[in-house]
């Protein structure tokens, strides 16, 4: 937090005396954002960790059961042991990392070709992100759709691999797998832009210098000079896919059509909780869920922050 | 690193980076053209991916449908402009003076309510979907248009974007402006909005994504089916799946994104010009 320790710092000495008189002025121009992000940010993540040891079905009021929700939800949730945790591991990493480290190269690749092409091709490349639910929904499931007229299955037909048209999106084989791809199809968003402008953003002269210390390659480029030198960049993307990424927990629902998903394939934790609070209604034991999956995104942003930050960062 | 002319040496990225961009945006251009094309071209078989005779029937039948709840789609439509008009300009205001706040004043906790800022970038919405719907509930907003707009205004990756902004304006200017009497209303209004405005233009494309696109409201908060929005609207369209229906939701896939398309286009440079400097320092 080297910013904000340098604002301190400089404003220490000056205006010291007015400080008091603008403190109410200051109180107000915080007021509404800090109000609404209590609101809606810090209170439901309390009032989650307070339900999250009860039993409350909305109609009744709460109960409180210890650490029953949590027990349950690691010793006797089979769903979640068995369908759901695995599944979000396997998808936020893909997603996550994978979707990262792709939108690393894609952003380096397109530093090194021409400012016109680039800039169309990064909005080619932009364009899935900004589609929203449902129009990724109307595409992916027209091409993936199980019957004859489905896309994929006519192509494959075509070229005499399947006999059949396979039910790609009710197949629990194949679902989780289409979810990945679609995700990272969509995946190349701000963040993606934030890295094509921090690679441009890097002093030509570094690299030169580089050369004349007997840096030899391409590879070497990248490892000494291009990560190094766009940190803030990378924190700022990694960050932003991690939480993508536990985010997206609707597109399995919207490409088969059902919550649950087929034979569970393509539950992640956000339908879990979904699923137990607004369809069962057992609103204590969706807020453990909650707040497990609020841990593990916690866990990995500090996972990102540790390969990426500097030591007084954070 | 950003070369000026072609080289022989590009020929690699070229190969590997056209393709890809073909294949991202090819998905895209087939449905915007199966929203016009008539009824025989979408039961062509095998499916075609350019349009040969457009028509606007599909935008016609969308416009005329009113689902089974009776609530005719221009009532969604004028919700979702509605809240996403006020949510954009609450946001914004709201967000600027927050983050010149936290960048100009000095007071207590600062560096501390600022981290919490900085860890809330990692706050899962879904996650809190239950407890949210308990505090809308308590707070009697239930079946309201703020029940859609309020959870969103506090955005803590736009407060962090445009506070690192308002971070690079000098002192001295901020400081030239109380000397001439300037109160910190004016101050936004002439200095801090005037020259943030890339990051602005990114925090407003950010809140409208999440706003024109969002259905949590709509699925969770609200009962009455005249306040829902466009996005759950067609949402709950697309899960029909007969040919003459896919004509209709790619129509209404089209309509959806096509806001988000003129925002991005008309903030474009801004955006690309506050990415550059959006990294956590």
């Amino acid at each position: 937090m080297e910013a904000i320790s340098t604002v301190t710092a400089g404003s220490k000495k000056k205006r010291k005396a007015s400080v008091y008189r603008s403190g109410f002025r200051t109180f107000l121009l915080l007021f509404p954002y800090g109000l609404l992000f209590f609101t809606f940010i810090a209170i439901p993540i309390a009032v989650a960790i307070g339900l999250s040891f009860t039993s409350f079905d909305v109609i009744n009021r709460p109960t409180f059961t210890g650490l029953t929700n949590y027990i349950v939800l690691v010793t006797q949730d089979e769903a979640f042991l068995k369908f759901v945790l695995p599944n979000t591991f396997k998808y936020a990493l893909i997603v996550g990392p994978g979707g990262y480290v792709l939108s690393f190269l894609l952003a380096w690749m397109l530093a090194q070709i021409q400012k016109i092409p680039r800039t169309i091709l990064s909005l080619a490349i932009y364009t899935p992100s900004m589609l929203g639910n449902v129009f990724i929904g109307v595409i992916w499931k027209s091409i993936f759709s199980g019957d004859q007229r489905g896309i994929f299955n006519h192509i494959l037909i075509q070229l005499d691999i399947i006999d059949q048209p396979i039910q790609y999106l009710l197949s629990p084989d194949y679902l989780m797998n289409i979810m990945i791809f679609v995700s990272l199809w969509s995946s190349m968003g701000i963040g993606f832009l934030a890295m094509v402008s921090g690679i441009l953003n890097i002093n030509e002269e570094l690299y030169e210098a580089a050369y004349v210390d007997g840096m030899k390659n391409r590879f070497q480029e990248i490892i000494y000079i291009t990560i190094p030198s766009m940190k803030p960049q990378m924190l700022f993307g990694a960050v932003m896919s991690i939480v993508n990424a536990f985010n997206t927990g609707w597109i399995g629902v919207t490409l088969s059509g059902q919550n649950p998903t087929p034979g569970l394939a393509g539950q992640l934790i956000t339908n879990h909780i979904d699923d137990y609070g607004f369809l069962r209604y057992e609103m204590g034991y969706a807020a453990a869920v909650s707040v497990a999956l609020l841990l593990i995104v916690m866990i990995f942003s500090k996972i990102a922050h540790g390969l990426f930050g500097e030591k007084d960062e954070l | 690193m950003n070369p000026k002319r072609f080289s022989a040496s590009q020929i690699k990225f070229y190969l590997i980076l056209v393709p890809l961009g073909i294949f991202m945006i090819l998905p895209v251009v087939m449905v915007i053209n199966k929203a016009f094309k008539p009824l025989g071209e979408l039961f062509a078989f095998p499916p075609t991916i350019f349009v040969r005779d457009p028509t606007l029937k599909n935008f016609r039948d969308l416009f005329a449908l009113s689902g089974t709840t009776g609530v005719p789609m221009t009532r969604y439509l004028y919700n979702s402009i509605m809240i996403t008009i006020f949510t954009v300009i609450i946001n914004l205001i709201i967000t600027v003076s927050a983050a010149y706040a936290f960048s100009k004043k000095k007071f207590r906790l600062k560096g501390a309510l600022f981290n919490i800022n900085q860890m809330a970038l990692m706050f899962v919405a879904t996650a809190v979907s239950v407890p949210r719907y308990i505090v809308i509930q308590e707070t009697g907003l239930m079946d309201t248009w703020l029940a859609h707009i309020l959870p969103l205004i506090a955005m803590p990756v736009g407060l962090f974007l445009v506070k690192q902004f308002v971070d690079q304006i000098p002192d001295a200017l901020v400081e030239a402006a109380i000397m001439d009497g300037a109160k910190d209303f004016r101050i936004i209004q002439k200095v801090i909005i005037p020259l943030t405005k890339p990051a602005l233009a990114t925090s407003v494309v950010l809140t409208f994504q999440a706003i024109w696109n969002a259905t949590e409201a709509s699925n969770n908060f609200i009962t009455n089916d005249t306040m829902k929005t466009l996005a759950f609207y067609l949402g709950s369209l697309s899960t029909n799946n007969t040919v003459a229906a896919e004509g209709m939701a790619s129509a209404a896939a089209v309509l959806l994104f096509l806001p988000n398309l003129i925002i991005f286009i008309l903030m474009n440079t801004q955006v690309m010009n506050t990415m550059a400097h959006s990294g956590i320092k």
